[in-house]
């Protein structure tokens, strides 16, 4: 079962609550965490494990061969994205704006733009006991975080039977990324925060999950601050609250330092324990 | 005309609290954009009436006419995104997965596929509270393009700082490191790095900051939560020497962030004390930095 953890608003807790989660669940049986948000990639920060694997991702972009080219524009005329120019006696790729659709190449009629892999990002692949942790990070200057995210999920589908549980630490905000790091999830669980932030991007991630025709359940993290109308939303739109992670300095402490907290503090123990007994419901039901 | 990006690679740090406070104690001297344009905020402390909204067009969409279709599948095989599966025997172009290349149109032999123009998103010209204006957007649900959307606002926000005649842009930017936070450097002046001293605040904005370099923008610093964590409180001062990165302030943790917010006020409205004095020292600092 795949759940994946996301929220619109960024530091509302996601890393925490999928590090925590993972470690927890991972104390009785085998769990897969996945950290998608490529971009700011934390979970690793909280998890450490023997290094089971690492390898380079790569896009495909063209490379110009100029000894056949006749220079005849048709790539600069079939790309959509203003990747590839002729100017002059030359063509120029923009690596940068490739989406490797491979029209230019495959249409070329002397096949002088060939696709050349790039590198991306890297995977790499933990182990700790029953906890098996992935995460991919893009290479700075990278602009697109999708195609690292969907080779991540690649990599988990083939390495892994469907049966495990898998945990996907999800980008914020609610645009391609997001979309591509839930798109396969059973269920999604939002983080929020009590606060007119947490809740106006509370809302744009629950009409992006509702246009997904997604599962979900909502965790309020920081509970005890702000005011009551992420509550109030919630129970006007029938998503569940599955959790309150009560707001306590001591949690920042910890966090700062790249703890986890369950094992610290009992309210979060709790919390998780709610979070659990949600998942393994969910899982009745969808097997029935 | 200086533009100002406050960008944090991390969420949650407080970053458009801290924009949301410049804006208002730039006052009319500032035209304020908002280029978080995934989950943007800022609107909630500006108390925008919006003059001017337009839609935003970008991004094609593959549309198959079943009329013309002949069931070739050159579509599908050419498609590097599997967005074009057979259902119910007719292939469907699934639109959350079509990227837009418009390859699938250029090999059709019907010309069954026109490639549409997509509304991804709206944006707005509003005035604010303080007596001046801010250039703002919203993302479509799951929309790409959001770093063009960014784009937009900038170049608005540009044209608007210029026929108004005002001497600063302060621009929220997206968290990441990816296109929109790509779209939010281009151009700017001065960066304002938000972190909080925790291992993921300093290392997200390693990585962001590495981005800032590539563009050899002139950086400061705001250590927000300064007191949490003493000690990374102290790498991230190394961290910034090492790169000549200015700190601009330390703010202690103070949750009156939050009660300012539920109020719809900025801090520097709320507090009346000591964040207050440490953001107004902050703004005179950032207005000359160069």
């Amino acid at each position: 079962m795949k759940i994946a953890i996301a929220s619109g608003k960024g530091g509302t807790g996601k890393t925490t609550l999928a590090t925590n989660l993972a470690s927890f669940l991972a104390e009785t049986e085998k769990i897969i965490l996945v950290d998608l948000d490529v971009e700011e990639p934390n979970s690793g920060l909280f998890i450490s494990g023997e290094n089971i694997h690492e390898e380079d991702k790569f896009k495909m972009i063209p490379e110009w061969k100029k000894d056949e080219c006749i220079l005849c524009g048709n790539c600069q005329k079939v790309c959509n994205f203003n990747a590839v120019m002729k100017l002059g006696e030359m063509i120029m790729v923009f690596p940068e704006l490739c989406h490797g659709c491979y029209a230019c190449s495959e249409l070329c009629p002397t096949k002088s733009l060939p696709m050349k892999p790039k590198k991306m990002g890297e995977l790499k692949h933990f182990k700790s006991g029953n906890l098996v942790f992935i995460e991919s990070k893009l290479i700075i200057g990278e602009e697109q975080a999708v195609p690292l995210i969907k080779q991540t999920l690649n990599y988990v589908d083939r390495n892994f039977p469907k049966r495990t549980i898998e945990i996907f630490d999800a980008p914020p905000g609610t645009s391609c990324p997001v979309i591509e790091a839930t798109k396969d999830a059973d269920l999604i669980l939002l983080v929020t925060e009590p606060t007119p932030f947490g809740l106006h991007d509370l809302k744009l991630a629950v009409e992006t999950m509702k246009e997904l025709k997604k599962e979900m359940g909502v965790i309020i993290n920081r509970f005890g601050i702000g005011d009551a109308n992420v509550e109030r939303y919630c129970e006007k739109n029938n998503i569940p609250i599955i959790a309150k992670i009560p707001n306590m300095r001591k949690i920042a402490e910890i966090y700062s330092e790249g703890n986890l907290l369950y094992k610290k503090i009992p309210e979060v123990k709790t919390q998780l324990e709610d979070i659990i007994a949600f998942i393994s419901k969910f899982q009745q039901e969808v097997t029935l | 005309m200086k533009e100002i990006v406050i960008i944090s690679g991390k969420g949650g740090t407080g970053k458009t609290s801290i924009t949301a406070s410049f804006a208002y104690l730039g006052g009319k001297d500032v035209i304020v954009a908002d280029c978080d344009v995934d989950a943007a905020d800022m609107h909630l402390l500006m108390q925008p009436d919006i003059g001017r909204s337009e839609d935003f067009y970008s991004g094609l969409l593959a549309e198959i006419n079943q009329e013309k279709c002949i069931k070739c599948g050159k579509c599908a095989d050419v498609c590097r995104w599997d967005a074009i599966p057979i259902i119910d025997n007719q292939y469907i172009v699934q639109a959350l997965d079509c990227e837009g290349c418009g390859y699938c149109a250029r090999v059709c032999p019907t010309d069954a596929i026109r490639m549409i123009e997509q509304n991804v998103g709206d944006w707005f010209i509003s005035d604010i509270k303080t007596g001046t204006k801010m250039v703002h957007a919203k993302l479509g649900v799951g929309a790409e393009n959001s770093g063009k959307l960014v784009a937009k606002v900038k170049n608005e926000a540009k044209a608007l700082a210029e026929k108004e005649e005002k001497a600063i842009i302060i621009v929220d930017g997206s968290p990441g490191i990816g296109c929109p936070v790509v779209s939010s450097l281009s151009g700017a002046n001065y960066v304002i790095l938000v972190t909080e001293p925790s291992v993921s605040g300093i290392h997200d904005l390693k990585r962001v900051y590495e981005l800032v370099k590539k563009f050899g923008i002139k950086a400061g610093c705001i250590i927000n939560k300064a007191d949490i964590n003493i000690k990374k409180t102290n790498d991230i001062h190394t961290l910034l020497k090492e790169e000549n990165i200015d700190l601009i302030c330390e703010i202690p943790y103070d949750e009156n962030f939050t009660k300012a917010m539920t109020m719809g006020k900025t801090i520097v409205e709320f507090d009346n004390g000591k964040i207050k004095q440490i953001l107004e020292d902050s703004w005179e600092k950032i207005k000359i930095a160069n």
